[in-house]
């Protein structure tokens, strides 16, 4: 589905991702696990198209989306669910998801997608005419992830949807990814917390100072004893 | 009581040509953080438009109007695309002393090409006074208020129900997350600057029914009212832009009726000064923090 070779991003003189090279294939969950600063958010604004990378390939189901604009990547099937949820604050629910089908027409494919997205989040629904910025940050969370799936991708990146949240609501939201995924729709997912991001993935890759150092499958990175040693608490 | 209700009368319609210009203003401080000093500039070719459709093109208020308009929407768009957006990455203090400079350029261009001297508008509406009591108004005045509201009512309907109004307000919001929606956020800029722009032409045709003078200088000071009256009522926040509008229009017609007019704009600017220091985000601004 996406594949990533020898991706290099440069801020200025910073070389902040070096040589990234990651695949997720159809129907998995991947994750990207890695400190502070490691480069997890820069990998998923850069498939998205939020920065220009300075050199390298990124392919969606065999074509190079490297030099789209990002507004082409969401019509290819890229969604982003963006760290800190970036939900529009000031306009309500319901517009908020309008806004994620905004590439779309079909009038009554969207309506559709809404009744699916209330009923996953039924809280959602029940709140759809209020400001979004009124939400508590489980409830913008799962307006975000909600949002991202209007547009029908194909793959959604997820950037760590655990951040700040309470871990009962944590365990929620991990549940909703695994349903999301086992009604097709391929996952990238970002994450710190990475002893949850390692329960529900198929594969994962750690990322440090810009390089992937270790790749492996959910398990075998759980049970690695240099993950266990930096990422896990010993 | 009666000279109060006729100041209000004359302040609302003074105020609604000031609401109009904070309009643009506003929406482009909203999406691109740019105070425009170029916006006043605009009003001042929507008068000329305007002046010029009535006296070489014969035509009337209404096709002036929507003339006016149209051609300033295109100047605003190009603007952008020359001035604006090559800087899009670039400190916002140069993108601000681009725009004095593009201010200076459209008012300096227009004295070159048409004199700096005044000239008189002609009159486009019959001059046709209605008493209500012992207050006057005139048909000017209704027009200019009712084509306010008009105007207003249509900005409304754009931003809140259509696709490109929707996508104006998100990208103001978070530029980023708009573009991970899909929305082109170059053509919603563009489209904010037309809008904005066309809503300052509309104010310089009904300026010069108002006042029967222009010249290429006379965006100057409404502009600089008009930006009061967008802090005032909180930048970038649309609502807030047209109660600014209407209230500095007013407390200025109160200030010359009551007072001496001689300090009209002083009382404009010790506003701008007061509210800046007791509510910098403006009447309806708030200062918003992230949830976690």
């Amino acid at each position: 589905m996406l594949e990533i070779k020898n991706l290099n991003l440069h801020y200025g003189v910073i070389h902040a991702l070096k040589d990234i090279s990651l695949t997720v294939n159809d129907g998995e969950i991947v994750t990207l696990i890695g400190a502070n600063g490691a480069g997890k958010t820069s990998t998923l604004r850069t498939i998205s198209g939020l920065e220009k990378a300075t050199s390298g390939e990124i392919l969606l189901d065999g074509e190079s989306i490297m030099h789209m604009p990002a507004p082409k990547r969401v019509s290819m099937g890229i969604s982003q669910v963006p760290e800190g949820r970036r939900i529009f604050p000031d306009m309500s629910v319901f517009e908020n998801l309008e806004m994620g089908a905004y590439l779309r027409n079909d009038k009554d494919g969207i309506k559709a997608d809404m009744e699916m997205v209330f009923g996953r989040f039924p809280i959602l629904g029940m709140r759809k005419k209020q400001l979004a910025g009124t939400l508590s940050g489980g409830e913008q969370q799962m307006l975000a992830m909600g949002r991202a799936l209007m547009s029908r991708p194909k793959i959604l990146l997820l950037d760590e949807p655990s951040m700040g949240l309470a871990p009962i609501l944590v365990q929620e939201i991990f549940n909703i990814i695994k349903v999301i995924n086992a009604t097709g729709t391929t996952i990238l997912l970002v994450e710190q917390n990475a002893n949850m991001a390692l329960s529900i993935a198929d594969r994962g890759y750690v990322i440090e100072t810009g390089s992937i150092v270790l790749s492996g499958t959910g398990q075998e990175l759980a049970q690695s004893p240099e993950v266990r040693k930096a990422y896990l608490g010993g | 009581m009666d000279q109060f209700l006729q100041q209000v009368v004359n302040g609302l319609s003074l105020g609604s040509i000031y609401a109009l210009i904070a309009l643009g203003y506003t929406m482009v401080y909203g999406i691109i953080k740019l105070i425009n000093f170029a916006h006043g500039d605009i009003y001042m070719l929507g008068a000329y438009i305007g002046f010029a459709v009535v006296t070489i093109g014969g035509l009337g208020f209404f096709p002036a109007l929507i003339i006016a308009m149209v051609l300033c929407a295109v100047i605003g768009i190009v603007t952008e695309r020359i001035a604006y957006k090559p800087l899009r990455n670039s400190p916002r203090i140069t993108l601000l002393i681009t725009a004095i400079g593009v201010s200076f350029f459209m008012e300096y261009i227009m004295v070159y090409f048409v004199g700096a001297n005044v000239r008189a508008f002609p009159d486009v509406l019959p001059k046709t006074q209605y008493r209500l009591g012992s207050i006057v108004i005139n048909l000017q005045q209704i027009v200019i208020i009712l084509t306010t509201i008009a105007l207003m009512v249509l900005l409304q309907f754009i931003v809140h129900k259509t696709k490109i109004g929707k996508a104006m307000r998100a990208v103001s919001a978070d530029r980023d997350a708009a573009e991970l929606m899909g929305v082109k956020v170059d053509r919603t800029i563009s489209a904010t600057f037309a809008i904005g722009s066309a809503l300052a032409g509309a104010g310089g045709v009904l300026v010069g029914i108002f006042y029967n003078s222009i010249n290429p200088l006379m965006g100057m000071m409404p502009g600089l009212k008009a930006f009061v009256a967008a802090v005032f009522g909180g930048i970038g926040i649309i609502p807030g832009a047209m109660i600014g509008g209407v209230s500095i229009g007013v407390i200025e017609t109160m200030v010359s009726g009551y007072g001496s007019s001689m300090y009209k704009d002083a009382v404009v600017f010790a506003i701008l000064i007061l509210v800046l220091i007791f509510k910098p985000s403006g009447l309806l601004g708030k200062n918003t923090r992230e949830k976690v």
